[in-house]
């Protein structure tokens, strides 16, 4: 039982971090029908550029609290993303906006793989490990234990999905959002400017983006260059899960993601008589996705089957 | 001045030309409509002209400045508005949800709340599913949405593509009843139709399209007395 309780709250938090990503594939996807496979390593940018900031913070001797000097970290995080997410709209997906559905998908993967290999250039081939400033504190919850950390966590994954369903579903500007998914053109003649609309779209998802970047290597204690793939990856599959294009379906998916994979790390060993252990874990996002895609191929939430994927 | 001035202008798509050199005005004030059999180059006659598409020639006016080349986000600021083909309703939008996208570019929210008021009453299905998606309105209920979301951008000018197709006999004759309405608030009107009947018996003046081209053109009245016009597009 403890364990289950305690594998449930770390996939919550796991799968709350996945939502966040996800949430950026599948907006993007829901205006462009495009899959931003790049938007990892915008996570991974994320959390690297925060990791620079601490360790410079850190380095440099100054009098902070631990907590404000990872606020500071994120604070720088999240406009760098911001930016190169439009610039990754800007550069890479705009002049393909008209192009055969191939050409932005294998751009998707080229983009991918220069952020990987620039960060490699910048940061190096090593793992960087976050600077242990962050409170420690360990908390008693239904015969298991929550850190601060995945407090934290928690809170601020909430929050933001909460923050952006209401923008979404109650302002202008999500009205124009969804307007544009359905018809660029029928939101032209509203006075909609599709590609601002498409910007803020990248814009909006990179700062989630970023913010999961900060959190996941605070979670973990390390970033590394290579870390966006599998989770871009496992993100991608969350919101597939859900149904891609489906807000609702890109959180619920991150969250049943993170908890399928966490008690099926939990429980492998058990499962196999000792002959599979926890290491195997990112193979259940996996396995779950392809399960998804054969019974339910639009997804839990998912409305529009296949027929533009 | 004309309100909207369309010279020579010719679109294509590839190789075919489907609109040849077309020149057309409707004056402040006046309904003008387009009438001509299918495939004649009506809509996308109109799709340039609130470039939804690209002219290959030519020159569209509005309220005195070119809006050739210019996107439809920005035309449709410039105070004209178009039904499109088809209805164009945003489905997956609420009723409510799809009128406040007609008054996207307008700040005064309180009026825009005042006329949206007023909308309701003029169509109460709409004021009673205001909180549905759009896409389960009525084929007539939906063409309703469309104009009301076209009159809160308060154009000065209405563009309209077929809005009778597909409808029942009752529901064009409320369309054309409600379009007199416009008019008669001062707002133009530019209508495509296929029901040339209908179209020039609620117009001051009509064109006639075929080919891609403008192959007759006079006040509604002579129009519709017109034994050629009659034969050929009245029907029996």
């Amino acid at each position: 039982m403890d364990i289950f309780v305690q594998q449930l709250i770390n996939g919550l938090v796991l799968g709350s971090v996945y939502a966040l990503v996800a949430l950026g594939y599948t907006m993007v996807y829901g205006i462009l029908e495009l899959i931003n496979f790049a938007h990892g390593e915008v996570t991974m940018i994320g959390a690297m550029v925060a990791l620079s900031v601490i360790s410079a913070l850190v380095g440099s001797g100054v009098e902070l609290p631990g907590v404000v000097i990872a606020l500071l970290g994120l604070l720088a995080a999240i406009p760098a993303c911001m930016a190169l997410g439009f610039t990754i709209e800007r550069l890479a997906y705009r002049p393909l906006r008209n192009a055969p559905r191939l050409a932005p998908l294998i751009t998707a993967i080229g983009v991918s793989i220069v952020l990987q290999n620039l960060a490699m250039l910048i940061w190096g081939r090593q793992y960087i490990s976050f600077p242990p400033i962050l409170p420690q504190g360990r908390h008693q919850l239904l015969g298991a234990s929550i850190t601060d950390v995945q407090i934290v966590i928690l809170i601020t994954s909430v929050v933001l999905m909460l923050g952006l369903t209401i923008l979404v579903k109650r302002t202008r500007l999500g009205r124009a959002m969804r307007a544009t998914a359905q018809s660029p053109q029928l939101a032209g003649l509203m006075g909609v400017n599709a590609n601002t609309v498409i910007s803020l779209t990248f814009v909006m998802g990179s700062a989630l983006a970023a913010v999961a970047g900060v959190m996941v290597s605070a979670y973990y204690g390390l970033a590394h260059y290579y870390m966006g793939f599998l989770l871009g990856l496992k993100a991608f599959s969350a919101a597939v899960l859900g149904g891609i294009g489906n807000l609702a379906g890109a959180m619920l998916g991150g969250l049943l993601l993170g908890v399928i994979e966490s008690l099926g790390a939990g429980y492998i060993g058990d499962f196999t008589g000792g002959f599979l252990g926890s290491n195997y874990q990112d193979v259940f996002a996996f396995f779950v996705l392809i399960l998804v895609l054969v019974f339910r191929p639009s997804g839990l939430l998912g409305e529009r089957v296949g027929e533009r994927a | 001045m004309s309100l909207l001035f369309v010279e020579n202008l010719a679109v294509s798509y590839g190789n075919i030309k489907a609109v040849r050199g077309v020149s057309l005005k409707v004056d402040e004030g006046e309904r003008v409509c387009l009438i001509g059999a299918n495939g004649a180059g009506k809509t996308t006659l109109l799709k340039a002209i609130v470039g939804m598409l690209p002219p290959a020639k030519g020159s569209v006016h509005f309220a005195g400045q070119s809006i050739t080349h210019k996107p439809s986000f920005q035309i449709v600021r410039l105070g004209l508005a178009m039904v499109p083909e088809g209805r164009g309703i945003f489905s997956r939008l609420t009723v409510a949800e799809n009128l406040a996208m007609g008054a996207y570019a307008r700040r005064d929210d309180a009026a825009v709340r005042q006329e949206t008021d007023a909308m309701y009453q003029r169509f109460e299905r709409l004021g009673e599913r205001r909180n549905q998606p759009a896409g389960q309105l009525s084929g007539g209920e939906q063409q309703m949405l469309a104009i009301g979301r076209a009159l809160l951008s308060r154009p000065r000018l209405l563009l309209l593509d077929e809005p009778s197709m597909g409808l029942a006999p009752m529901m064009v004759e409320k369309i054309f009843d409600t379009l007199r309405d416009i008019a008669a608030r001062g707002v133009s009107i530019f209508l495509v139709e296929q029901n040339a009947r209908l179209a020039l018996e609620s117009c001051d003046r009509g064109y006639i399209m075929a080919s891609g081209n403008i192959t007759g053109a006079g006040t509604a009245a002579t129009l519709i007395d017109d034994p050629a016009v009659q034969e050929a597009y009245f029907g029996a």
